[in-house]
């Protein structure tokens, strides 16, 4: 299936390199004359790029969405103090949210440099639009009833909300985690323009250097790191609020 | 910081706006890029997205378009058609170098929100309200136009408008694979170390995407107090996709339906 393949691409590319080499005399399926999409030889050559690109794509969606989720928490509490606040910072968070990923990172870096800390912090603040929103509405979607429960039964403020409103909460809370980090997945990419997009920067490079199988091998693996991590926080939202799980059995 | 001196002398030089790549030249072309594709996504995404949602039929799909669309990286799906030959990165007419590719992919972002915004719309329009109508004798087309569609109308032109921010942030990411549109100027000063011209071209692009969010805000705006009049009065809520999407997310548990289901239920 490979020589069939490289044989079909060098065909392909008969038209440009004058006579076609043939595929024997070059075995690997990405060279000057050879160009596919799927390349085992490029996985096992590039094997250490890939490896290294791929972890520093993962450590900076993880740290972005981190910090994201540390900022969005005391925002969201801020913002139901009262409506003019929640009005405030949902149209800050809209205004960043509209604001194309190519264009934030340039106004972070005369900030922080050519650095990963733009990136995570440009990241950091699109996870954050999403999470203070879905907290808010999490935190809005606690019945009435259950906190007068709570109130009657004594709970103080901080009680009330560590144990009530924030577990209550955590289904929609969690369900914009996993919107952010999905998101922040793809947009690590974007960090190519300074230099620090993990697999983004293999997008780059194989874009300028027409390496085919560098690119796909790039888009699959972002792929596959956002389905593995929104899999993952499903899990984790399973283990942490096992009442939803009863609660949809018997309304089905 | 001289930076932003130098980055203000730069939006300030005329010179710069003007002329072949110029910066007003680049803004044209993107808008063009984005309201093109915007319109192809809407050609193609609507009329299937109100069949299924008339029918109550493709939720899975509705639903799981807008996850597949935020997984999957912008930047490596303009990378893979520049790539491949059938699409490339020729001139095409008056969206530039990659333009073809460039379109493809912002029509194919553009559809996530507009789908799965359609889709809930028509699909959650109370059951009593359907009924309703069919008492009233409505056939299936009457339903859809006079009471499906006018419901579901607030929920689409959010969907719309969502579509439209995707769309403006896809077109200036172009630029990375050698695309056309603002993001050149990005690209171009980060490449080669002028700062001050890819924190400019930064500038331009947020700037038109806050006046397009605001301008589409508005015309939501207007959409919504025609579909819902008795909603006027009331704090127009934030219909942004996320949480909506979040609330059909089967998982995403009782907490955030009750908002959407709220709005719809008002009208």
């Amino acid at each position: 299936m490979t020589l069939l393949g490289s044989a079909a691409a060098v065909s392909a590319f008969a038209g440009t390199a004058g006579a076609p080499s043939g595929p024997a005399a070059d075995p690997k399926c990405y060279s000057a004359v050879v160009n596919e999409w799927m390349c085992k030889d490029y996985f096992v050559d590039r094997q250490d790029e890939l490896i290294a690109a791929t972890r520093e794509h993962l450590a900076i969606t993880i740290f972005a969405v981190l910090l994201g989720l540390v900022l969005a928490i005391p925002l969201a509490l801020l913002a139901r103090r009262s409506a003019r606040v929640e009005g405030v910072v949902l149209a800050i968070c809209t205004g960043i949210y509209t604001i194309p990923s190519l264009a934030l990172f340039p106004l972070i870096v005369p900030f922080t440099g050519l650095s990963r800390t733009t990136v995570i912090i440009g990241i950091a603040l699109y996870s954050l639009t999403i999470l203070v929103r879905n907290t808010t509405e999490g935190l809005r979607g606690v019945p009435d009833d259950v906190i007068e429960s709570a109130t009657g039964l004594g709970y103080s403020r901080t009680r009330m909300l560590l144990r009530i409103e924030l577990p209550l909460a955590l289904p929609v809370i969690m369900a914009g985690l996993r919107i952010a980090t999905v998101s922040a997945v793809a947009l690590t990419t974007v960090g190519a323009l300074v230099a620090y997009g993990g697999l983004g920067n293999l997008l780059y490079n194989g874009v300028t250097t027409d390496f085919r199988a560098q690119v796909l091998a790039a888009a699959l693996i972002c792929v596959a790191i956002a389905v593995l991590l929104d899999v993952l926080l499903l899990l984790l939202q399973k283990g942490l609020t096992p009442w939803t799980r009863g609660r949809a059995g018997r309304a089905a | 910081m001289n930076l932003f001196a130098d980055t203000w002398a730069y939006l300030t030089d005329w010179s710069n706006w003007t002329g072949d790549g110029g910066l007003l030249q680049l803004l044209v072309e993107q808008l063009l890029l984005t309201f093109t594709a915007l319109a192809i996504a809407l050609v193609v995404g609507l009329p299937i997205a109100l069949w299924l949602g008339h029918l109550g039929r493709g939720g899975f799909l509705a639903i799981n378009i807008s996850g597949a669309g935020r997984a999957i990286p912008t930047f490596a799906v303009l990378a893979l058609l520049v790539l491949w030959e059938p699409v490339g990165y020729g001139e095409f007419g008056p969206f530039g170098r990659a333009g073809l590719a460039t379109l493809i992919a912002l029509a194919l972002f553009a559809l996530p929100p507009i789908v799965t915004n359609t889709y809930v719309g028509v699909d959650q329009v109370p059951r009593d309200i359907r009924e309703a109508a069919d008492g009233m004798g409505m056939r299936g087309s009457q339903k859809f136009s006079r009471v499906e569609l006018p419901l579901a109308s607030p929920l689409i032109v959010a969907g719309v408008r969502l579509a439209l921010v995707q769309v403006w942030a896809t077109a200036t990411i172009a630029a990375l694979v050698g695309g056309p549109g603002l993001g050149n100027v990005i690209t171009a000063g980060f490449f080669n170390g002028d700062y001050p011209r890819g924190l400019a071209g930064a500038v331009v692009v947020a700037v038109v995407a806050l006046m397009l969010e605001l301008l589409s805000a508005w015309a939501q705006r207007a959409v919504q107090s025609r579909a819902l009049p008795d909603t006027r009065g009331s704090k127009p809520r934030d219909t942004e996709g996320d949480t909506n999407e979040a609330s059909t997310n089967p998982g995403s548990g009782t907490g955030g339906s009750a908002g959407d289901d709220r709005r719809v239920v008002r009208g």
